[in-house]
């Protein structure tokens, strides 16, 4: 038995007046409902929905533009943003400005200008934006399979398969993450692939402990104990009554650690331990932003990089903030003592 | 209470024995030939290399290996004793059992964090050399998160709701979001490069005398020190404000109002003071924390602590460096872990007897 079906079968409406009969509210759509309310976490919602769109669409409008993530271009590199020069030139208000700068890169329009080697700052965003937020699904998925599955045994069975596994994990949380995480990238210089399965072998500790602790409330109720009682299996009861009951904590937490794991690769990859050039990802975009801060233009005394420093950062912030509210917005959705405040 | 810290310190033996186990794994199965990155002079032969791969220890087992990191002690069957010149290698061979056991006087056991690859100097003086750039940013830090997170935290509780409140929750959320790294470079760049107010890295102005200059320390460590407390400022911040919130819910608190007691005596004595015991169990391991020094901000910052010498070892497979600082972290890890768990032995009573 699930909260879902508890829930369900207790507020169903008498059916003998039509005009007061609605749905069953259910645990969920109670949660959908709250959720609806939440301007905030909507959104976050919307503009990580967004951001993943843009960077699925990533070869589709670099294509459009006619530019790739890695085409280079020494003549025209450190190039300005133009975007509201082009706007106003494409409605007729300012007709030279953005014909000049389209000139210097061969008609091909830089909206967000270019780096050190010529390259399209935008399209380049976009592609990162694919690996990061690529590396960070896929590993958090790993982190979550991982995670549940370890934890729910842990707690599920408690005794000595809990104790090896619970020393296994302080132990390992023993040692900083990041560094165990420098160590093992240092000395195997990963592809998108390898990183991840890093992120996701070495991010779970803290979910494992979550869910333990979860399911050692819920393996004390009743019915748990009524599914014993009629002979259900082990791996029946986890599967069927007390991984439903982790759900709430397992899809904050997910939200979460998604943001979390955008964190560690784009500090790997600025460190240039993670993602390795020319492959772009909003870290590794910053990586060799710092030898270019003191770069400025010696008509205008403009400096000549910001736009490279601003770009990935700002886009690495928003989306981990967008991830958190969504966190922060899905705990209270999902928290069944909200409810009756709401 | 002496049994609980006793128990609390036996658990901490098999962490730290795993720590060990993994660090060396880590090591050990690592690419590269640690002996051909010792001689890559050309005229050293294959012979000599291989005298040395067994003086090292090299050539064994994985366990005993490791035995050996450990301890110091190595293990060899048949009588090898001559093969061992180093000087401060002792041997002796055991006739009954045809073993040979020599110590040379190192391991971890005995806080021997070995030698580093790169600069010839033992781990532990790189490290303790290290120490006090490390102790000046992150005690600074950790002040500075604290002076500015726990009044932000009671204060936004105090006002539940205004403006003010709300204000601090966007930054608890924004400072957690924020990468490290960028905010640096962005504030390197706004008050190094464009306005010219503090210096843009380092940990003092590099002069032929190298005078201590107070104000000089003081200007390059402003901006290290706010990106370093930024996360611990939202964390601080939100932790009391839901710690406060939820003291003020409770009977005691309704009971200090009802006596009339003043209004700011309520919050800063008896909700504050209650709101601080969960703050424990966070606090210790930060202190700890703290000594096992920033990785990315050290780096942004070029501040030579601890946490950039071993991303400079992890590149340089300099292995005896990496591993002796990875054991000292953990180390403190769980030195952390541990006095906060006393310390919360200590204030609550009910987790002594559990």
């Amino acid at each position: 038995m699930t909260v879902a079906q508890a829930d369900s079968s207790a507020l169903t409406p008498p059916a003998a007046h039509p005009q007061l009969q609605r749905k069953p509210r259910t645990y969920w759509s109670m949660a959908l409902q709250s959720l609806r309310r939440d301007l905030i976490t909507l959104i976050a919602i919307a503009f990580l929905f967004t951001m993943a769109l843009l960077s699925l669409l990533a070869p589709v409008i670099a294509g459009g533009i006619g530019v790739g993530p890695n085409d280079t271009n020494p003549d025209n590199a450190f190039q300005q943003p133009y975007l509201g020069p082009y706007i106003q030139w494409r409605t007729g208000q300012d007709p030279t400005s953005a014909p000049l700068m389209l000139g210097k890169s061969g008609g091909v329009p830089h909206w967000l200008g270019t780096d050190q080697l010529g390259r399209d700052q935008f399209v380049r965003l976009l592609y990162g934006g694919r690996v990061s937020l690529g590396i960070a699904f896929a590993a958090a998925a790993l982190t979550l399979i991982l995670g549940v599955t370890v934890g729910t045994l842990a707690g599920f069975f408690g005794g000595v398969v809990d104790d090896a596994i619970m020393w296994f994990v302080n132990t390992t949380v023993s040692i900083p993450g990041i560094y165990l995480l420098i160590i093992v990238t240092a000395i195997l210089k990963p592809n998108p692939i390898t990183l991840t399965l890093f992120l996701g072998l070495l991010g779970w500790f803290g979910t494992a402990r979550l869910i333990r602790g979860n399911v050692f409330k819920v393996r004390a109720l009743d019915f748990v104990l009524a599914a014993r009682s009629v002979g259900t299996r082990n791996a029946r009861i986890m599967l069927q009554h007390v991984i439903p009951n982790s759900l709430p904590i397992i899809i904050v937490n997910a939200a979460i650690d998604i943001g979390i794991l955008i964190l560690v690769e784009s500090a790997l990859s600025f460190l240039g331990l993670g993602i390795q050039p020319p492959t772009a990802t909003w870290g590794s975009m910053l990586n060799r932003a710092n030898n270019f801060l003191f770069l400025r233009d010696p008509e205008t005394e403009a400096y000549l990089a910001l736009h490279l420093l601003v770009g990935p950062g700002l886009l690495i912030t928003l989306t981990v903030l967008a991830l958190y509210l969504i966190g922060d917005g899905l705990r209270d959705a999902l928290d069944p003592m909200m409810k009756n405040i709401r | 209470m002496p049994r609980h810290v006793i128990r609390r310190l036996l658990q901490a033996i098999p962490t730290l024995l795993g720590v060990s186990i993994i660090a060396f794994a880590l090591a050990y199965n690592s690419p590269g030939d640690p002996i051909l990155i010792r001689t890559f002079d050309p005229n050293i032969t294959q012979e000599s290399r291989e005298i040395l791969r067994r003086q090292l220890g090299l050539d064994q087992h994985w366990a005993l290996q490791y035995l050996s990191w450990l301890t110091g002690v190595t293990i060899r069957s048949g009588d090898v004793v001559e093969e061992f010149s180093r000087k401060d290698t002792q041997c002796s061979l055991l006739a009954g059992l045809n073993t040979t056991f020599c110590d040379n006087g190192g391991g971890i056991l005995r806080g021997n964090l070995g030698t580093s690859i790169a600069t010839n100097q033992p781990v532990w003086e790189r490290i303790v050399e290290r120490m006090p750039a490390t102790l000046e940013l992150g005690v600074s830090a950790l002040l500075v998160a604290l002076l500015l997170g726990l009044p932000l935290g009671v204060l936004s509780a105090v006002r539940q709701g205004s403006l003010f409140d709300n204000l601090v929750r966007v930054l608890a959320v924004v400072g957690n979001a924020i990468p490290s790294f960028w905010f640096g470079l962005m504030l390197i760049f706004l008050f190094g490069v464009a306005l010219g107010w503090l210096p843009t890295g380092g940990r003092h102005t590099v002069s032929l005398t190298n005078e201590f200059d107070l104000v000089d320390r003081i200007r390059h460590l402003i901006l290290p020190t706010f990106v370093s407390a930024l996360g611990g400022i939202a964390l601080l911040s939100r932790f009391m404000r839901t710690e406060t919130l939820e003291v003020i819910r409770t009977d005691y608190i309704r009971l200090a109002r009802a006596k009339g007691v003043a209004a700011r005596r309520v919050w800063f004595v008896h909700a504050l003071g209650n709101a601080l015991i969960p703050l424990m169990t966070t606090l210790g391991p930060a202190i700890f924390g703290v000594l096992g020094g920033a990785v990315v901000i050290e780096t942004v910052f070029s501040w030579p602590g601890m946490g950039r010498m071993t991303f400079s070892a992890a590149v340089q497979r300099d292995y005896p460096t990496v591993l002796g600082a990875v054991m000292f972290f953990s180390l403190l890890t769980i030195l952390g872990n541990l006095l906060s768990d006393i310390l919360y032995g200590v204030v609550d009573p009910r987790v002594r007897l559990s």
